[in-house]
């Protein structure tokens, strides 16, 4: 059967993974490369890249990262931030990613998922959609980085990337993300339900249990999480035991 | 030395460096001509069945592939290259596909969430050497909307259960197909793509004795 999968998602600033409690106090996580092949070794089942300085000057060290990491990591890795044009999407698969996250460029020009899936494929594009209750149960679309409201629904927008093509869904609770008090889930659960691709739950997870309740109350196929991992707060393998003993299917190695 | 096939639909350079971690070595092969120096030949691919097969085409592959098949020397279909060994694809209306294995590739029935994403456990249903040292029940990545149905059942030789039996490696004589991405499926898929790369390797050492 098919296993719930565990995401670490490492934030790139200029070649270096960084970690931080608000966008103005980064720390130095160390190489994206080195903390990749960690997190494989570990057993993550997927990597997510997100290049938080996304500027076109910073695009070579960002193909540089991604084709360092394709030389050391046999699990399957997403890139995301500041991905605009079919070419951008191109050269990071030629340069050995796997997947793509589009984020406020699909927003504004929904036709990338159409014309990315047609070229490469839907498995490839994921679309991240950063989401924020506007009532109860209601949640509207920002972008660029959560500054900009765009009067999309979430529902909506998530329904329209599927027909448009996108092969997966990568879901962010604004109001959930560095809280830690755990997912969304009735957001989680409401998108999962709208489409019939795979949903990747994000934002706000502080403990195991709220990886667990992702997967279950949310009805997510995956739950992506960063500080809990990177402060060592939890191995992936101390995630993967606790989930199993809740009865939630994951990949042992 | 094992030949990968670029027809512009694949992620080939996860293949190249995932052999080159396990120690063979590989050519991405941009021309059918250079099919001649190569002793195994892996065939990747992602997006649409038909869309691959008019690549093939325009690449002048498609006859050089099934004379490599013919020739005997191991030939590895990843993904959706895999699913363009069978006859025929279901993929937007019918379409030809190399043949090379009987039986068609069809549409998951409703009901699931598609594509198959994620680690899905295989389950052996024979022995064969691509699968030499893989235990049952091990994990390996999947992606695909579609899936296999061969002709013949003694071409199945692992499946995994997403609601319907979905074949995962199939294989008659030397030509082998997986539904997963071995390049992906550290570390099982690793040691998939040591026993083709020893495979090949192997066949090489017969084939010079031979000559």
């Amino acid at each position: 059967m098919l296993s719930k999968r565990i995401i670490p998602c490492l934030d790139v600033h200029e070649g270096r993974v960084v970690k931080g409690t608000n966008f103005v106090q980064l720390r130095d996580a160390g190489d994206p490369v080195e903390l990749a092949a960690l997190y494989d070794q570990e057993g993550a089942d997927e990597l997510i890249f997100l290049d938080i300085t996304a500027s076109s000057d910073n695009r070579e060290t960002m193909v540089d990262v991604v084709r360092r990491t394709a030389e050391q990591v046999f699990i399957p890795f997403t890139i995301g931030g500041g991905l605009r044009t079919i070419e951008d999407i191109r050269r990071m698969l030629r340069a050995g990613a796997d997947k793509i996250a589009l984020n406020t460029s699909a927003v504004q020009n929904p036709r990338l998922i159409q014309e990315g899936a047609h070229a490469f494929g839907s498995q490839c594009i994921v679309v991240a959609i950063d989401a924020r209750t506007s009532a109860p149960g209601q949640w509207e679309v920002y972008i660029h980085g959560g500054r900009t409201a765009t009067g999309k629904d979430v529902l909506e927008w998530a329904a329209e990337a599927e027909a448009l093509g996108a092969g997966e869904i990568l879901l962010t609770s604004m109001d959930r993300d560095g809280t830690k008090i755990g997912y969304e889930l009735e957001l989680t659960r409401a998108v999962s339900r709208a489409v019939s691709l795979p949903v990747i739950a994000s934002g706000g997870v502080g403990t195991l249990e709220h990886l667990a309740e992702g997967l279950t109350l949310g009805e997510a196929d995956a739950v992506l999480a960063a500080s809990i991992f990177h402060y060592k707060e939890y191995s992936i393998e101390e995630a993967k035991r606790y989930l199993a003993q809740r009865g939630i299917l994951v990949r042992h190695s | 030395m094992i030949g990968i096939v670029d027809y512009g639909r694949g992620n080939l350079r996860s293949v190249e460096k995932a052999l080159e971690k396990v120690g063979f070595e590989a050519t991405i092969m941009a021309s059918p001509t250079e099919l001649s120096t190569v002793n195994g030949l892996i065939l990747p691919g992602v997006g649409a069945f038909a869309d691959a097969m008019q690549a093939l085409g325009q690449g002048g592959w498609i006859e050089p592939l099934t004379q490599f098949a013919r020739s005997g020397r191991p030939f590895l279909g990843i993904c959706l290259g895999m699913q363009i060994l069978f006859e025929i694809g279901e993929e937007h209306g019918e379409h030809a596909g190399l043949g090379l294995l009987t039986g068609r590739v069809v549409k998951f029935p409703r009901g699931r969430k598609v594509p198959h994403m994620g680690w899905n456990s295989l389950r052996l249903e024979q022995p064969s050497h691509l699968l030499e040292g893989i235990p049952n029940e091990s994990y390996f990545y999947f992606v695909h909307s579609y899936y296999a149905e061969p002709g013949e059942k003694k071409d199945i030789v692992a499946t995994s259960d997403y609601g319907v039996v979905v074949p995962a490696v199939v294989g008659k004589d030397n030509v082998w197909g997986a539904q997963f991405h071995p390049e992906k499926s550290s570390p099982w898929g690793l040691q998939i793509l040591t026993n083709f790369g020893k495979w090949v390797n192997e066949d090489d050492t017969l084939s010079s004795h031979r000559s």
